[in-house]
């Protein structure tokens, strides 16, 4: 079984790049060159170098020995909540702001959500000095005021998006739009393994420093490069996409991806796009998607701004199907404890979109030697708010 | 043959109307479509609305909300269109994004279609390969003329093979933006239209985006065959209602 992308952008019955013409001369261009340019020497030396120097890289492959004892096996946490900006969002786009000036656009567009894809392409626009303009659901530039004041002082224009349900999703359409208006100085930073081919295999390959790292650390620390399970939250699946890399070939390897539930998959209140989702197009790409039985695009509901996208990257679709991976999706609540309970055991606050990932042992259980690498995918600054709300702090 | 084809060949420029289904009324459709007829329109683009219609501006987008709101859906569609053939003879092309139809199913879409009598589709978001590969068949089967879009930037390689693809018009994009931007024609799109005659395609082009008066209609078909106005309709309809369709069909021309 194949799960990389295929010469036609598809992995299995999932990919593609279903655009409207306008946009075909950009993702043509990217996608017959993007290759080239990222394996290029001296994109290679600078992207690592960046990666050093600037992002903190490595970030440390982490032995929870507390949370470990709770569980009853062993837990090691992939410490991408200490890269610069707080998150693995950051990966990409030094990946992808690389790509932009070897392509010659001086114009840099993205979308948030949450903010920490938004914040992670403002820093590198400020790093490299390109415009930098940021699309934000009008909802969302509310729920996240400190992440939009970072962009401003990054020197960034934060736009909002004043469509449909004014969140991600719409971002995403006003970005595209904006792109179509914008064909020829413009490059569209996607923050996730999603939209049109080559975007997913793109942003995977830029994550997938994740898992290259910790296969290395894991020969270090137990002399084996190969864990039994790998687990990380999925969105639209770029934090897992690079954890996961360099062991879907790996058969010996567990894969668990964790969906948000929301307030329960069958409430009408919830993210988890493996269990509600139908094949569909969204963004430029043929994935699993919710949607009603006419084929709109519904909105989904999560606690956590990250998760909340209806649909799911097209190689965790695939993923899904083939049953490579094991889908697993967590309540707000069960993620907001498990968010608490890493705070109490080893003194780290993740973000709430990891929270969920953290939360499996209540539904999964583990042998006391399996070895478990968690993506710690953010730090939970930015969620501060919400885990006050929550637990009345 | 195809109406549309028919009326390709008629020996003058074509006035086409796109229209959001469902809007401003759910069951505005049928009388929309005969009353354009009447007033003397060529050819009538009925948009199937979309929740994230990716390549329109708000006039689109609002119109497209509006109608789904109201309760717009695929099956309503095609059940506001039963009978439609014994009413009017005009060319009708269904205008929508790829999920709606690929819910519906690909094959048993095209089959309603031919049913009814549409004559075309134009699915904005549904790449030339994918279509020339999985397709083509099925819109061929239920005799539906599939039309693709072409921009100020697409490569001449690109129109040759659009317009190999192609078996009825060319949707020639008059600029770089999303539908119902009103900046008007400039040496750009003089250029890019002139650019095109000059291939001698063999698909006949209609130019959309950004016509909005008579002015830039008589621009847009100064070469190519006809034009299609669609936001500046729709924002008639908002501000009039369907009274005022024929004033300004014959604003026109």
């Amino acid at each position: 079984m194949n799960y990389h992308v295929d010469e036609k952008g598809y992995y299995g019955d999932f990919g593609g790049a279903y655009i409207p013409e306008m946009l075909y001369p950009n993702v043509e261009e990217l996608r017959s060159k993007y290759l080239e340019i990222m394996y290029e020497e001296e994109f290679q030396k600078e992207f690592n170098q960046l990666l050093k120097d600037y992002v903190g890289r490595p970030s440390p492959l982490y032995f929870a020995k507390r949370l470990s004892e709770k569980h009853g096996t062993q837990i090691y946490l992939k410490r991408e909540d200490l890269n610069h900006t707080g998150a693995h969002k950051i990966n990409n786009t030094i990946g992808q702001i690389l790509v932009a000036q070897r392509l010659g656009k001086h114009r840099i567009i993205a979308e948030t959500g949450a903010g920490q894809h938004g914040v992670a392409t403002a820093t590198v626009c400020a790093l490299v000095g390109l415009k930098c303009i940021v699309y934000m659901g009008e909802i969302d530039i509310k729920r996240q005021a400190p992440n939009v004041a970072r962009m401003k002082m990054l020197g960034a224009e934060v736009r909002p998006a004043k469509s449909g349900s004014k969140t991600l999703k719409d971002a995403t359409n006003e970005a595209i739009r904006d792109w179509i208006n914008n064909p020829v100085d413009t490059h569209y930073i996607i923050g996730s393994a999603i939209g049109p081919h080559p975007y997913p295999d793109m942003v995977t390959r830029f994550q997938s420093v994740i898992s290259e790292e910790i296969k290395w650390q894991l020969k270090e620390k137990l002399g084996k490069e190969n864990p039994d399970y790998v687990v990380a939250c999925v969105g639209g699946g770029s934090n897992a996409a690079g954890t996961y890399y360099h062991f879907l070939d790996e058969p010996e390897v567990g894969i668990i991806s964790v969906e948000a539930a929301g307030k329960g998959i069958n409430t009408g209140k919830s993210a988890a796009t493996s269990k509600l989702g139908r094949d569909g197009v969204i963004h430029g790409c043929k994935t699993l998607l919710m949607q009603t039985e006419d084929g709109q695009i519904t909105e989904p509901y999560s606690i956590s701004a990250g998760l909340d996208y209806p649909g799911v990257g097209p190689m965790h679709a695939h993923l899904a199907r083939t049953e490579r991976a094991e889908f697993i999706s967590v309540t707000d609540d069960d993620a907001m404890q498990a968010g608490l309970e890493l705070s109490e055991l080893e003194g780290i606050i993740p973000a709430i979109e990891t929270s969920h990932a953290l939360a499996i042992f209540n539904q999964k259980k583990f042998k006391k030697d399996d070895v478990v690498v968690i993506c710690l995918s953010g730090r939970g600054d930015k969620d501060l708010n919400n885990y006050i709300e929550y637990f009345d702090l | 043959m195809n109406r549309i084809n028919k009326k390709l060949s008629e020996g003058k420029k074509l006035l086409s109307i796109y229209f959001t289904a469902g809007y401003p009324n759910l069951n505005d459709t049928a009388s929309i479509i005969e009353q354009l007829e009447e007033s003397g329109v060529d050819m009538i683009e009925i948009g199937l609305p979309f929740s994230d219609p990716l390549a329109d501006g708000p006039t689109i987008q609002d119109s497209s909300t509006a109608a789904l709101h109201n309760g717009m859906t695929t099956k309503k569609l095609f059940e506001q269109l039963e009978g439609i053939r014994d009413k009017v003879s005009i060319p009708l092309i269904i205008m929508g994004y790829f999920n709606p139809m690929m819910q519906y199913g690909v094959e048993t879409f095209c089959a309603k279609c031919q049913e009814l009598g549409i004559d075309g589709l134009i699915l904005p978001d549904l790449p030339v390969a994918e279509y020339d590969l999985y397709y083509r068949k099925i819109f061929e089967k239920y005799g539906l003329v599939n039309v693709f879009l072409i921009t100020p930037q697409t490569s001449e390689e690109r129109i040759r093979f659009i317009d190999e693809v192609s078996d009825g018009f060319i949707y020639m994009v008059s600029s770089a933006s999303v539908t119902g931007s009103t900046t008007g024609f400039g040496n750009v799109q003089e250029d890019y239209f002139k650019r095109i005659e000059s291939m001698n395609l063999k698909n006949p082009q209609i130019v959309g985006f950004g016509i909005n008066n008579s002015e830039t209609f008589t621009q847009a078909t100064a070469t190519a065959k006809g034009a299609i106005i669609g936001s500046a309709f729709i924002k008639m309809l908002t501000k009039e209602g369907k009274k005022g369709i024929d004033a300004f069909v014959k604003s026109i021309r």
